[in-house]
């Protein structure tokens, strides 16, 4: 088992090995979940507080349900209607926070790097729930753990990324880990959607969703991040749904036995259709939930684990 | 008084030639250069160190009036004659902007009774770098203007800026510009690429800086105005630049010494004090303005000299203010192109004393007889480590914090007054 990091910023810098350990312990984590129990005390006597600095439901719950699971006390900040907005600035609330000793931070934050820039100024374990367009570990770990049950590994598989991958943190990680583990990444979407310099990422690009389609194994779709657009990306949402909204017609291009993720939540009629989301032949959108508590348990029985052991070192403090 | 410079390997930027030589001063004046009188009532032995005119440094911020607490006339001279740059041309984005004879009169004064280097300020364009209403051009010249910019605001209304050009002209002004399209750079913090998509970054092409030179170039053509480009940063504005001279039109260009020594790469996790206007470019781009520096296409390097606080700076990255002080790492910087073999010292100083004298009427940068005797003494090979908390500026916000470099300046001298000397 091999895990050494102190904090959980990204997917960029994991090993491999250190992917492989989160996911192996997640699946420990489903039984427990799926038992009547539900409980264990990995975290115990541990604080975790969720600083939100975004409008966030899905996320937070989970992180909360995965904490309190594991036996921690959970502090829920609403930051939206804090002193942020009395001008403290994200520094000042990190000292403010760290001075009340909790050991597991879970941010997100509107701005790329924040969260990293953050845990540069506590000394408990931080993990990213999503900073800007930058990374969303959690979720592409979740993803990770729903595909390798469903397709048995998490290798050599053809992978479509749909939809605004522009602004969306969720793609970036997912396409780092994906790449990591030795997948083919493909990457569908209008080029008004596509980031800068996205041919030096190692990664196939089509603007037709049916050709990139063709014979993949898993077709992930994005949320089309309305509140994030400036505004003249696309020229409107049906025009939008007829060329990259997911269809039984375009989903006809994948494989018989592809499966269909999305990370909610969906916009249904935009980015895809309702029969498909609700296909349980076809979609993982609900596993993909569950999957969720599982992996953030382990990433912060892992996390703590190194916490405890960094205590007992007495570096870190 | 005079001053007799023995044994010093001396740095000719208008002629081009670096050689082993004496020069003379006399009265603040350089008085003789090679053929030098034997003793003077000082005598500074160079041991074969480098001696050459002192920088001219275009555009630089000093944070007075309004942000004091950012630098100050006296720390910018402190920090300068540190850093062998002997005369500043300040900018005039300050907090009211210099747009009225009687602010340019308080900077002038200021710059006067605080620093020990030559402080010459520039004025805006238009009032309160608004874009809307050019300044009295006319009484800021009279009054010592050196050029006039709205420093990193464009003016987009191209009839306004017509009409500044035109008026300027008339009274031989030099304006100054900075050359990004405003539309496609709203909100970016770096430039557009994998490195940016990779953190996630809003970004701006490398495009934006050529979609407005070339506006600025017609609109150049068509008032016959002296043009200078702030900071040209990347390979395709490049060709429109050389373009423009080659069809005679007035127009030089500056860059930045943090985009010659620095690339994006640099930013690395986030790093604010890597943030600065334009934001670093490719490592292609900025071996292309390498290239253009040594061809004279690119004719003046800066230090673009922005000190920021801690507060502006430790702020997530796309929050974070821009700019980086560089006065007093403006000469070790360089002289990483030097030992790189990228680029003679002649060549340099010519760019960074000569040029930009020549091109705002000022007096230094030259190493000839009857020039001021604004001169800087430097060892080019010492070694050492950078320690931001030692540098002379009230801001320590630079990006070459713990970089090794070599180069150190060992006196500075202004109007042949030493105004510092390396303990």
């Amino acid at each position: 088992m091999t895990f050494r990091q102190k904090h959980l910023l990204g997917i960029e810098p994991l090993h491999p090995e250190e992917i492989r350990t989160i996911l192996d312990l997640a699946d420990t984590y489903v039984d427990l979940n799926r038992s009547p129990t539900k409980h264990s005390d990995a975290l115990a006597g541990m604080t975790q507080i969720n600083m939100f600095f975004e409008n966030s439901t899905r996320t937070q719950a989970s992180f909360e349900l995965a904490g309190k699971r594991l036996g921690a006390d959970v502090m829920n900040m609403a930051m939206q209607a804090s002193s942020i907005k009395k001008g403290e600035t994200l520094i000042d609330t990190a000292l403010t926070l760290n001075a009340m000793h909790p050991d597991l931070l879970v941010v997100r934050h509107p701005h790329s790097g924040a969260v990293d820039l953050l845990s540069q100024k506590v000394n408990c374990a931080v993990l990213n729930a999503g900073d800007g367009r930058h990374e969303h570990p959690t979720q592409a770990l979740l993803d990770a753990l729903t595909i390798r049950r469903a397709k048995g590994r998490l290798h050599r598989l053809n992978i479509a990324i749909c939809g605004d991958i522009a602004h969306s943190r969720v793609a970036r990680s997912n396409i780092l880990l994906l790449h990591k583990m030795e997948n083919r990444i493909r990457l569908v979407g209008p080029p008004t959607l596509m980031p800068s310099g996205i041919s030096h990422f190692g990664v196939e690009v089509y603007d037709d969703m049916r050709e990139g389609l063709k014979d993949v194994d898993v077709v992930m779709m994005l949320r089309l991040q309305k509140e994030r657009m400036d505004g003249g990306f696309i020229p409107s949402e049906r025009e939008y749904y007829h060329r990259y909204g997911l269809d039984a017609e375009k989903l006809a291009y994948a494989k018989d036995d592809a499966i269909v993720m999305h990370p909610g939540p969906m916009n249904r009629g935009v980015e895809i259709d309702g029969e498909i989301a609700d296909d349980i032949n076809r979609s993982v959108i609900q596993e993909q939930v569950e999957m969720g508590v599982a992996v953030r348990m382990a990433a912060m029985d892992l996390l703590a684990r190194n916490l405890r052991d960094a205590g007992d070192k007495g570096v870190w403090v | 008084m005079s001053i007799l410079f023995k044994n010093a390997r001396l740095i000719d930027p208008e002629a081009r030639t670096e050689t082993t030589g004496d020069l003379f001063v006399q009265d603040g004046v350089i008085a003789a250069v090679g053929d030098t009188p034997d003793t003077a009532e000082q005598v500074v032995d160079c041991r074969g160190k480098h001696l050459a005119p002192g920088i001219v440094d275009i555009g630089v911020k000093i944070c007075e009036p309004g942000e004091r607490h950012k630098e100050s006339f006296r720390t910018a001279g402190l920090a300068a004659a540190a850093g062998g740059v002997t005369t500043i041309v300040t900018r005039p984005d300050t907090l009211p902007s210099i747009d009225t004879p009687e602010t340019l009169e308080f900077v002038t004064r200021r710059g006067r009774e605080a620093s020990p280097v030559n402080i010459r300020p520039m004025a805006t364009l238009t009032k309160g770098r608004e874009g809307r209403e050019m300044v009295e051009i006319g009484f800021l010249l009279d009054a010592g203007a050196v050029a006039f910019t709205d420093g990193d605001r464009v003016t987009t209304d191209t009839k306004v800026l017509s009409r500044a050009m035109t008026y300027a002209r008339s009274l031989g002004a030099v304006i100054i510009a900075h050359p990004q399209d405003p539309g496609l750079s709203r909100g970016a913090a770096v430039t557009s690429g994998k490195f940016a998509s990779l953190r996630g970054l809003p970004a701006v092409s490398a495009m934006a800086e050529r979609m407005a030179l070339d506006r600025d170039i017609a609109l150049v053509e068509m008032t016959g105005v002296a043009y200078h480009a702030d900071q040209i940063t990347t390979a395709r504005a490049l060709p429109a630049l050389e373009r423009a001279k080659n069809n005679g039109h007035d127009v030089t260009a500056g860059v930045s010494i943090h985009h010659l020594t620095l690339n994006e790469l640099d930013v690395g996790d986030y790093r604010t004090f890597f943030k600065v206007k334009p934001p670093l470019r490719s490592e292609d781009d900025r071996i292309a303005c390498v290239e253009a520096v040594k061809t004279g296409l690119i004719d003046i390097i800066c230090s673009m000299h922005t000190p920021q606080d801690e507060e502006s700076k430790r702020l997530p990255f796309e929050e974070a203010a821009s700019g980086a002080v560089g006065l007093e790492t403006f000469l070790p910087a360089v002289l990483r192109l030097v030992h790189a073999g990228d680029i003679a010292l002649p060549d340099l100083w010519r760019a960074m004393s000569f040029n930009p004298a020549a091109r705002f009427g000022l007096p230094g940068g030259r190493l000839a007889v009857g020039a001021p005797a604004d001169l800087v003494l430097f060892d080019a090979d010492a070694p050492f480590v950078l320690d931001r908390t030692k540098l002379h500026s009230k801001s320590k916000n630079t990006p070459f914090d713990g970089a090794r470099l070599q180069g150190r300046v060992l006196s500075t001298y202004v109007g042949g007054d030493c105004v510092y000397t390396k303990d």
